[in-house]
């Protein structure tokens, strides 16, 4: 094994782990990167760019609305309650949580306070999404190297 | 505290002295002291007001009393006076006919011939017939008055009219008894007189009670008026206070009108007060007013009736004695001038006046004057024998001490008027000519024009310096016509008679025989000049005030007289009246005190309590606040948390030396406690935040137990505690509920047993059902029977042998564990967990917050124990969402014991069996075994047994070695134990014992020979306290097979004894992670879920296990794929979804198979086509995040078949399908 591959092996782990550290993902991420085996070797990544498309699609509909000058708060609800369930889902605990806030602001009708979180969640969004391509970069280029990732357990 | 003193405080009628100055601690005792007094107080007020309003009535009376008293005496007084006056005057009548008997005797010596019956019968008849006439008349009066009066001594209330009617009888008795004197009816008159004396006595005295008793009424029922209005005025002050209460037991409801109303029903209560204070100050004002008036009044009429009582017995003396003088006038007229010669010479009247002096007292001396014409001077003077002389003209009349001689003679006037008779005490005036005096001859003139007796004005005597008038009747002569005119008068006038009256002595005589003279002062005037009036008696007016003036009538009608009567001293202050209106103000000032203080105290209670509210409001608010801050804080240092672990569990697994390692690890250990302290402040935040709501999954209470066990097995070993489980048979092996926290709750019963357990004893937890406890003793369980034991034996049977307290103790108080009947309610069991220690002890005084949160036993607990203090009131609050109830007993130095209850539903019937079966494979290896456990202590022996019943084995103990051995080679058990798998020996009883061990062995070895395999495996429990050395030894000499390290758990007895055995434990494991593949292989799952992401994941997780997934993203697609027939094993259904969401998918499937299995019921579809299905019922299976009781019932009640957790956990997972395929 060479130095770099080495090298590429502790970046990885190193990221994983500040991602973990910094609550950007959590557990069901790594059960989700166990999930990817030679059956489906992109699995994690498919689920990712998913979630990208999803969440770019989901922030710009929650920004439109919360633009509106009547703000219909259920619908943004609505759209925050799914952003939630599929960052649930990959384990983005960050968002999740920023999620679970909105709603509260949604409840009460705070419109400042969602504008805020919006902004802090789209803030995440491209932090994770930064760190995720990264992580993805890195696999890519591991395996290209020829190596298997290791499975975390 | 101070909150409930306040409350308590507006409760009742403020107490007055009882001022929030004093200290904390001393307001706990005035607390209960208050609480008490509370009630007393408004008996104490009454009481109070019954004594003033009592001590007041009193005085009243008694001051009345003395009045009536004082009156009634007076009244006496006046009667007896005017009786004494009577007899005087009877007594004069009396003399006076003495007098005239006298006069006739020395009549008889002079001129007895002269006396005819005829003549004395007019004298008689001109004084005393007409009186003697009257006599019978008035006499058949008086018997006639006399029985109206005791006629209406029965009628009281008349009894002022009687009263009257009394005073006239006997004012016209008085005249009567004067004149019966004489009658032969005198006797019985007196007597008459002196009953009817004495009755008015009587009925004054009874009217006198009378008017008193009506003055008590009077006052009594004025009092009772007041403490009436008192009393509604109280009432009036204390409803308000009543509903204060009532707003202060509702403030929620009325939170804002509370805020107002006080303030006006307290304006209200101020004006109340202030009138009422005006109303009794004007009152007492009035009071004093009406009372001095009253005393007043009552003066001036005494004065008046004195004054008038005077000025009449004045009159009537001086009416008496003017009529003796008239009489001796017309004696003279009839001696003097109808004879011929004169039966009078001046010796004869000299001594005829002075012997009947004394009825004219008041006289100083008569003289007669005779008529003379200037024409008959000489003639007069001749025949006298002396000069008529002039008076001088300074000295007026009666001059005593001038001499007769030394006068000079009459000058020349038309007429004269010399004395010519006189008594001895004026004889001095004989010869002087009353004419010559200014005075006198108006006097003379007047007097013979009018026929009657005329006055001069007062003048000094000379010789006793007092005033005196001058009374001068005119004498005519014989034949005078009765009705004559003045100028027939003046014509048949023949001489006057004058007698001299000492007005001062006469006065004083009379106000000598009246009583209490002292207290007035009497003056008399002459006001025949109205202008200057001439007092006549009296000393010097000093004014006192009160005046009352009487007109005088001395039978002159051309002279005035008034007597002017007065206190001889100023009226003393009217304490009567003071007394009283002092009174009434006193009290109404007491009770507007009274009433203030308590309007004040109710004010600053009402002010109180809005500030408590106001406090309580924020402080609410504050730990609203609280919460969430620790919430937010907790969750935000978790996060970060666990990336720190993460990072520390990355990082002890790369290539560390040895001290990095153990630096790592004590970060990692030290990490994981601190997240478990966040946990549980934010489990105390969310519970207190109400958010915590338990789940409600399967699980296996022993398994949990299990669980605790193996947590906290190395802490045990490291303290050498024992730690041992046990759990009742009559425990299901799978209950509903909420698994983490009840492992929670008792993790927090063990743990804190084990903090607060040293070195020596143990710590037992055991589980049974609730109503074992009721079951009787013979049936009960050993282990729950333990505590009824040790209260008849000494030697204490517990796991280590050290004394514990009584278990039994520590759900006495709980209240539905007695009273629950569990058959009420199908499916719902209690279970009761005891965790026994033998530490420490909980002090007593700290019992009672034991469940307070972040309150430890004391202060230094925390120190020496560490902890925050908040897990036992974690576990109430948990124990209470469960339903169930916490307690707990516990002796200092002995141990502790604490119990909780807790409520679980019981799992439907199907499947139990089979979980257990899955979930514990090795069971079935062991079932039917048998097995021998030989321990000296029973509850120890129990819990082996438990283990070792667990694993399916039948279990025998022993309680010795020895009887083990008797019971191994006993004839009888041969069969039996040669069966017998396994032998459990605890350690205790091998140290004892040890040799019988090897024979055993030896046996067994023989055993061996015959059969190897009925070889029996034994197994030593031992200690954590068995050294290696011990270890290595026992093991080596070949006496056991094994070695069971304490405390037992289920997987630690199934390691060792595959270990034991030989048997190779990874294949239990590896059999387990398949379950889920095979489960799901090749099965066709319908996945629904609008999240893309979601969906795609849930389609790895399934596609994983072997599953053909189709994934559909709402709930309309899903029903179109589900639209029997179709070729779905199972559907798993995001239950939030726009549009439709899950239940109603649910529904509307449900609906469908009703429909399409009606269908194939009648034979309208055919079931070939897809499977031979003949029913119809798709698996569907709920994906939520939160698995909460109420979202579970729902999706129960729309036709759900079970629920998986999201994002998807294993174990969880495989549960849940492993449920829905095992019974579908």
């Amino acid at each position: 094994m060479t130095m770099d591959v080495l090298q590429l092996q502790r970046q990885l782990r190193e990221l994983q782990a500040s991602m973990h550290q910094e609550g950007f993902i959590d557990d069901q991420f790594t059960q989700l990167q166990r999930l990817q085996d030679d059956s489906s070797p992109d699995f994690v990544k498919e689920v990712v760019t998913m979630y990208f498309d999803d969440s770019e699609k989901l922030i710009d509909n929650m920004k439109k609305i919360l633009t509106q000058a009547p703000v219909d708060f259920k619908q943004v609800d609505a759209y925050v309650h799914q952003y939630k369930g599929s960052s649930a889902s990959i384990g983005a605990a960050r968002i999740k949580n920023i999620c679970m806030k909105f709603r509260n602001c949604c409840e009460n009708q705070d419109h400042e306070g969602c504008w805020r979180l919006l902004q802090q969640l789209q803030n995440e969004y491209s932090a994770l999404k930064g760190h995720l391509m990264y992580l993805f970069r890195l696999e890519q280029e591991l395996r290209s190297a020829g190596v298997k990732i290791p499975s975390l357990e | 505290m101070s909150v409930n003193r306040k409350f308590t405080g507006s409760n009742g009628r403020m107490p007055l002295n009882s001022k929030s100055g004093k200290s904390n601690e001393a307001s706990n005792e005035s607390n209960s002291s208050l609480r008490k007094c509370k009630k007393k107080k408004p008996f104490f007020v009454w009481g109070f007001l019954g004594v003033v309003a009592l001590g007041i009535v009193w005085f009243f009376i008694s001051s009345h009393s003395d009045s009536f008293m004082l009156r009634k005496e007076k009244r006496l007084g006046d009667c007896e006076e005017r009786a004494r006056i009577l007899l005087q005057r009877h007594n004069i009548s009396k003399k006076q006919l003495h007098a005239f008997v006298s006069f006739f005797s020395v009549s008889d010596q002079i001129l007895s011939q002269c006396i005819d019956e005829r003549r004395v019968q007019k004298l008689l008849s001109s004084d005393l017939g007409n009186n003697l006439q009257m006599i019978f008349s008035e006499n058949r009066e008086f018997h006639k008055e006399h029985t109206g009066v005791t006629g209406q001594f029965e009628l009281m209330e008349q009894c002022p009219v009687l009263n009257d009617s009394v005073q006239r009888n006997l004012e016209s008795l008085l005249l009567m008894e004067k004149t019966v004197s004489l009658a032969p009816y005198s006797a019985i008159m007196s007597n008459f007189v002196k009953n009817l004396l004495h009755g008015k006595n009587i009925v004054q005295s009874w009217v006198l009670e009378l008017v008193a008793i009506q003055g008590y009424l009077t006052l009594c029922i004025g009092y009772w008026w007041i403490l009436v209005v008192i009393t509604i005025c109280c009432r009036l002050a204390g409803f308000p206070l009543f509903w204060n209460q009532k707003l202060v037991s509702q403030p929620k409801q009325s939170q804002h009108s509370a805020g107002q109303n006080p303030k006006g029903a307290g304006s209200w209560r101020k004006k109340l007060l202030v009138t009422f204070v005006l109303l009794g100050i004007v009152g007492s004002v009035w009071l004093f007013w009406h009372l001095n008036n009253d005393i007043m009044r009552r003066r001036k009429e005494m004065l008046t009736n004195m004054c008038d009582e005077r000025a009449r017995m004045l009159q009537d003396q001086f009416n008496v004695s003017m009529n003796h003088v008239h009489a001796l006038a017309i004696l003279v007229s009839t001696f003097h001038h109808s004879k011929h010669p004169s039966a009078i010479d001046q010796k004869t009247f000299g001594e005829y006046t002075e012997r009947t002096s004394f009825e004219r007292p008041l006289t100083s001396g008569v003289a007669y004057a005779l008529k003379v014409l200037h024409s008959d001077r000489e003639h007069f003077e001749k025949q006298h024998g002396w000069t008529i002389k002039k008076m001088e003209a300074e000295n007026e009349t009666l001059v005593q001490d001038c001499i007769p001689e030394n006068l000079n003679p009459a000058p020349i006037q038309d007429e004269y008027a010399p004395v010519i008779f006189a008594q001895e005490t004026v004889s001095h005036i004989v010869s002087i000519d009353m004419m010559s005096g200014k005075e006198d001859r108006e006097n003379i003139l007047r007097a013979r024009a009018t026929g009657k007796g005329v006055l001069t004005s007062p003048f000094k005597l000379l010789k006793s310096s007092h005033l005196g008038v001058v009374l001068t009747f005119a004498v005519y002569n014989a034949n005078f016509p009765p009705n004559a005119t003045p100028e027939q008068r003046i014509e048949a006038t023949v001489g006057y008679l004058g007698a001299s009256y000492d007005v001062p002595s006469l006065v004083d005589k009379l106000l000598h025989q009246l009583a209490s003279k002292q207290t007035i002062v009497v003056n008399v005037y002459d006001t025949t000049n109205a202008s200057a009036p001439i007092k006549m008696y009296g000393t010097d007016v000093i004014d006192t005030g009160l005046l009352h003036i009487s007109n005088v009538d001395f039978g002159d009608p051309t002279r005035k007289h008034e007597m002017h009567c007065r206190f001889k001293h100023k009226p003393p202050l009217p304490w009567t009246a003071i007394n009283a209106s002092v009174g009434v103000l006193v009290i109404t000032l007491l009770l507007g005190h009274i009433f203030y203080a308590a309007i004040s105290r109710i004010a600053k209670v009402e002010d109180d309590y809005r500030e408590m509210r106001e406090l309580k409001v924020r402080a609410e608010a504050a730990d609203v606040a609280k919460s969430q801050f620790l919430a937010t804080v907790s969750h935000e240092i978790r996060t970060p948390m666990n990336g720190v672990l993460g990072m520390l569990q990355m990082l002890m697994d790369t290539e560390l030396d040895e001290s990095q390692m153990d630096c790592a690890q004590t970060a990692h250990k030290s990490g994981k406690d601190l997240i478990s302290v966040i946990n549980e402040v934010l489990d105390q935040a969310k519970i207190e935040a109400g958010k915590l709501e338990l789940e409600a999954v399967e699980f296996d209470p022993r398994s949990i137990l299990d669980e605790v066990l193996s947590l906290f097995s190395g802490k045990s070993n490291e303290k050498r505690i024992e730690l041992a489980v046990y759990v009742s048979k009559r425990v299901p092996a799978v209950v509903i509920g909420d698994p983490k926290r009840f492992r929670q709750i008792i993790t927090n019963l063990v743990g804190n047993s084990l903090k607060f357990t040293h070195d020596k004893g143990h710590v037992f937890v055991s589980v049974h059902m609730a109503n074992e406890v009721e079951s009787p003793l013979h049936d009960m369980d050993v282990v729950l029977s333990q505590g009824f034991r040790d209260m008849s034996d000494i030697t204490y049977n517990t796991l280590s042998g050290i004394p514990v307290v009584n278990r039994w103790k520590s759900w006495a108080n709980f209240k539905k564990l007695s009273s629950m009947n569990l058959m009420d309610e199908s499916g719902v069991i209690q279970l009761l967990v005891t965790v026994e220690d033998t530490g420490i002890g909980i002090p007593l005084e700290a019992q009672h917050r034991i469940f307070t949160p972040f309150m430890q036993a004391d202060s230094s607990t925390s120190r020496t124990y560490g902890g925050t203090g908040i897990g036992l009131s974690i576990g109430k609050c948990l124990v209470d969402l469960m339903r169930g109830e916490i307690g707990f007993v516990s002796e200092p130095e002995i141990g502790s014991t604490f119990s909780f209850s807790a409520t679980f539903r019981m799992p439907k019937a199907s499947h139990q069996d089979t979980k257990r079966q899955q979930c514990n494979p090795f069971v079935s290896e062991c079932k039917g075994l048998r097995a021998l456990v030989v321990d000296r202590r029973k509850i120890r022996a129990e819990v082996t047994r438990y283990y070792l019943q667990r694993l399916g084995m039948s279990v025998d103990v022993a309680y010795s070695l020895n009887s083990a051995y008797s019971y191994l080679s006993g004839s009888s058990n041969k069969r039996i134990s040669q069966q017998l798998e396994m032998i459990v020996i605890d350690k205790d009883a091998l140290d004892k014992e040890s040799s019988l061990l090897y024979v055993i062995k030896k046996q067994r070895q023989n055993d061996i020979k015959r059969d190897p395999k009925s070889f029996p495996k034994i197994f030593l429990l031992a200690n954590n306290n068995l050294s290696p050395d011990e270890h290595g030894e026992l093991k080596s000499v070949g006496v056991v097979d094994g070695i069971l390290m304490k405390p037992l758990w289920f997987s630690i007895l199934i390691r060792s004894y595959r270990e034991a055995l030989g048997s190779e434990k990874k294949q239990i494991i590896r059999q387990k992670e398949p379950n889920l593949g095979n489960l799901l292989r090749q099965k066709h799952i319908l996945v629904v879920d609008d999240n893309a992401v979601n969906r795609k994941v849930a389609e790895g997780v399934l596609r994983r296990y072997g599953a053909k997934v189709t994934c559909v993203e709402g709930g309309r697609a899903a029903l179109k794929i589900l639209m029997p027939p179709h070729s779905f094993d199972a559907c798993f259904m995001d239950l939030q979804m726009p549009e439709m969401d899950g239940f109603e998918v649910t529904r509307q499937i449900r609906c469908l198979e009703k429909e399409f299995n009606e269908k194939i019921a009648r034979g309208e579809a055919s079931t070939e086509m897809f499977g031979n299905v003949a029913h119809w019922h798709m698996p569907i299976l709920a994906m939520t995040a939160d698995a909460t009781q109420a979202s579970i019932e729902e999706c129960d009640r729309c036709g759900m078949d079970d629920y998986v957790l999201k994002p998807f956990e294993e174990e969880q997972l495989y549960k849940a399908v492993a449920r829905c395929f095992g019974s579908g």
